[in-house]
């Protein structure tokens, strides 16, 4: 009998189950009960931003605001912003994927600094909390950009409170990056080698890098707008002969680079889910790893390119323009190999496969677009405009959320040990992919028309009433695409169907080594890595041998590949 | 409080490493991960330092020769004597004679607190003829340099000084509970390695302090 069908019978210790009192969670080292803690956080931040931009579709469905003040409209899309990139975007895959899964693929028993992750956790959980209680003092109204001189000097909002909240979750961030990168090069198995790690490893290791050097450079920006509020230091202000334009220099140089925050841990998501449900290696390991590396550098040379129209130097402007020309590349290199890694793969188009098919699509208009707003000619006229929404969502949803729902299904027999319904899974999957088209699609449209992004009223266009009601419709399936995982999820958590220790015969140490749930020192043997990451040719040279030995009439027919495959893969390994 | 020997002299291995030496790397590399973004939260500052220098050269040439370069030298010359300190309980730490490590991590400490002690009354001066960067800024202001770049001038100052203070006050904490935990003898200190992490926060602190004095107060007429 296999191991994973022993486990079913005999109620085996587990991280879940090691300890219930709550006490238990809140004081918790184990880097899988943090990642739950993140799980909830995230999600909780995700359904307050969904219904404010629920608030902000539905004002935009008439062309002369019928809902919300002029004052209000600017908190609102404030306050999606602020939640979704801060508090759900930027923590989403590394603090809860990446604390899960980065000890047990690369065979440590935790990460390096446990207590320190349980205190990345609290940061941000406090930071959260600050930043609620300054949205129920009022909220703020200078967006999640916070320019300067609106933020600083005129806005009277809650915006010293909330940049609190913001500086906290900052430094949460960055104590998760160094965890990362101490565990990275420091707990890897005997025999994981650099380049036998899994990409999702690469792609957390170059996030990393941004996390502990772009962060403190934004929350040095914005600490100087608190102390320019509070105690009246004027390092912003343009009465003093200063500049306010720097802050945009500043935030953008984190900003830029925490758009790859949010989406390199969600290009390593996407390498896994395509490796296993092609059952094949990646194309080209080695470009996309340093691929990763590559957008980490050049990320961080490109910001000028969302002040094309600020006072920024034409020939400041025509560098910044090329450079992010260039950062496309290493994107493109991921795009390419993973549609060729796809080439002679046996695909099966579980719901993890089908969100990382939409990445795909949804990510390449995305980046294409991005390739719009990098040349300064045509950026001075769409920026500012809905493109640009349309671009970045294409980006952050179609891309980072994307993965972050396929590796959430992918994992979560891991994660929970139980088993999904497939059946709402890949109904959810498809209404995610048709209802994100139908919101952000039209909205590319209004931009080229020149519908302004954060005004709610367009009285001097109403042709503009017909894009706009078909994006509110198309965000209502996506909502509810959104909706049916927390439901189907929570649901299988408790009454799910036991999961086998590798339910997708992934390959991957988590999968092939650890149980479904992990025990809390993830193995119970010591690792020993003898072979690359995504060896799955191994695997598939069996059962090519076996077609052949079929057809040579050597075999009975086997005729239910599916059938074979549950049968055979148990007791391998 | 004496100081009473330990039954065991072995370091503590936490569970998820396999032996000490991979602990003390990975320890050593996550200070150092934390150090590099200290440096980019100091670098952002700095930056916009130079911009408003190279902008206003003259003006700051001119507040410059208003700080007390005196006290400002006093500070560095006790910084780097407590850096040397530091170094010293480090080498203390590796040889394992404890009763020394602590004094010279004492004689840090008092660095510390020195230098703060004198950083207070630069402040105290300071605020007291009303240079303090706010709005009340300068009211019987009587220097040659334009007052608004002069409260732009001031406003880098008691950021930069502010924020470096709060990280000498934060190495006292730091050294204060070490010495404690090395004379409870703890577990949480086994070896030298906690000391030799704290002692690179210190001398990054130090670092800082290095730049920021010529910066402020040492600016050459132009
Ligand atoms: C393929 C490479 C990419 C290029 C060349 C690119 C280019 C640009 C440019 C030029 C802008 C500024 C437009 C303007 O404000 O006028 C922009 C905005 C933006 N991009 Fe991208 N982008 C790329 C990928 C991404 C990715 C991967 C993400 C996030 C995961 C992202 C998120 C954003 C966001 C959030 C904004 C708007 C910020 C704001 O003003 O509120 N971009 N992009
Ligand atoms: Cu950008």
């Amino acid at each position: 009998m296999s191991a994973a069908a022993e486990q079913e019978t005999v109620q085996e210790k587990n991280y879940l189950n090691a300890d219930h009192t709550l006490r238990s969670w809140l004081t918790t080292t184990d880097h899988k009960r943090i990642a739950i803690l993140y799980l909830i956080g995230v999600t909780f931040f995700f359904i307050l931003g969904g219904l404010s931009a629920a608030l902000i579709r539905l004002e935009l469905t008439s062309p002369t605001g019928w809902m919300l003040s002029n004052e209000m409209f600017n908190k609102t899309f404030s306050a999606h912003g602020i939640f979704m990139v801060f508090f759900f975007m930027i923590p989403a895959i590394p603090a809860v994927l990446g604390n899960f899964l980065l000890p047990l693929m690369i065979g440590a028993r935790d990460l390096a600094f446990p207590r320190l992750n349980l205190v990345s956790w609290y940061l941000y959980a406090v930071g959260g909390t600050l930043v609620l209680i300054a949205m129920m003092m009022g909220g703020v109204d200078a967006g999640w950009t916070f320019y300067t001189p609106l933020s600083s000097i005129y806005s009277e909002t809650q915006i010293s409170l909330t940049l609190v909240g913001i500086f906290l979750n900052g430094f949460s961030s960055i104590v998760t990056g160094v965890n990362f990168i101490a565990t990275i090069h420091k707990m890897r198995a005997p025999g994981m080698t650099w380049f036998r790690l899994p990409l999702f490893v690469w792609a957390h290791y170059a996030t990393s890098l941004i996390m502990i050097l772009g962060t403190p450079v934004v929350a040095m920006a914005l600490l100087l707008v608190v102390l320019e509020r509070s105690l009246g230091v004027g390092i912003y202000s343009p009465e003093l002969g200063g500049d306010p334009v720097l802050f945009q220099h500043l935030f953008w140089f984190y900003s830029h680079p925490a758009v790859y925050i949010m989406i390199l841990p969600a290009m390593g998501v996407q390498s896994e889910l395509i490796a296993c449900f092609s059952k094949r290696k990646i194309f080209g390991y080695h470009f996309v790893a340093f691929s990763s590396l590559a957008i980490a550098v050049l990320g961080f040379l490109v910001w000028g390119h969302h002040m094309f129209i600020s006072s920024q130097s034409v020939y400041l402007s025509v560098i910044f323009s090329l450079l992010s020309f260039l950062v496309a590349i290493p994107s493109a290199v991921k795009t390419f190999n993973w549609s060729v890694s796809l080439y002679k793969g046996s695909i099966s188009f579980q719901t993890p496969m089908i969100y990382a098919l939409s990445f795909i699509g949804l990510f390449v208009i995305g980046g294409i677009t991005g390739m719009f707003l990098a040349s300064i000619r045509t950026d001075i006229h769409l920026t500012g405009t809905y493109f640009i929404v349309a671009h970045f969502h294409y980006v952050m949803v179609g891309g980072t959320v994307t993965a972050f729902m396929g590796g959430l299904h992918f994992w979560w027999p891991k994660i929970s040990g139980r088993l999904y319904s497939e059946f709402w899974g890949r109904i959810s999957a498809l209404l995610v992919f048709v209802g994100f088209n139908l919101t952000f699609f039209p909205q590319f449209i209004l931009g080229v028309l020149g519908m302004p992004r954060r005004y709610h009223m367009y009285g001097i266009a109403p042709e503009w009433l017909f894009y706009n009601v078909l994006s509110t419709a198309g965000s209502t399936v996506l909502g509810l695409g959104f909706f049916l995982p927390m439901i189907y999820l929570t649901h299988s958590y408790f009454k799910g169907r036991k999961s086998t220790q590798n339910p997708w015969n992934a390959k991957g140490l988590e999968w092939e080594k650890a149980a479904s749930p992990p025990i809390t020192v993830n193995f119970t043997e010591k690792i020993l890595v003898t072979e690359d990451a995504y060896n799955y040719d191994a695997i598939s040279d069996a059962a090519q041998a076996l077609r052949t030995m079929e057809k040579r009439g050597q075999l009975a027919v086997v005729d239910d590949e599916d059938a074979w495959w549950d049968e055979n893969s148990e007791d391998k390994s | 409080m004496a100081i009473q020997a330990h039954e065991s002299n072995e370091p503590e291995v936490y569970f998820q490493y396999e032996d000490i030496d991979q602990q003390q790397d990975t320890y050593l590399i996550g200070m150092w991960a934390f150090l590099a973004q200290e440096l980019l939260f100091f670098g952002a500052i700095f930056f916009i330092y130079f911009l408003y220098r190279i902008n206003y050269l003259h003006d700051f040439a001119q507040l410059s020769g208003h700080l007390n370069w005196q006290l400002g030298g006093l500070n560095t010359a006790i910084l780097l004597a407590s850096s040397y300190f530091v170094a010293r309980a480090v080498h203390r730490g590796q040889t394992g004679e404890m009763k020394k490590q602590v004094n010279w991590l004492w004689a840090t400490v008092a660095c510390a607190v020195g230098f703060l002690v004198i950083k207070f009354f630069e402040y105290k001066d300071k605020i007291g003829s009303g240079l303090f960067p706010n709005e009340h800024f300068a009211q019987h202001y009587h220097y040659e340099a334009n007052p608004e770049v002069a409260r732009l001038f001031y406003s880098l100052y008691f950021v930069m000084t502010g924020l470096h203070g709060i990280h000498v006050l934060v190495g006292i904490i730091i050294f204060v509970v070490l010495i404690r935990l090395i004379k409870k003898r703890s577990s949480l200190i086994t070896d030298y390695i906690p000391t030799e992490l704290c002692g690179l926060y210190w001398h990054f602190v130090d670092l800082v302090w290095i730049f920021l004095y010529p910066l402020f107060y040492l600016i050459p007429a132009p």
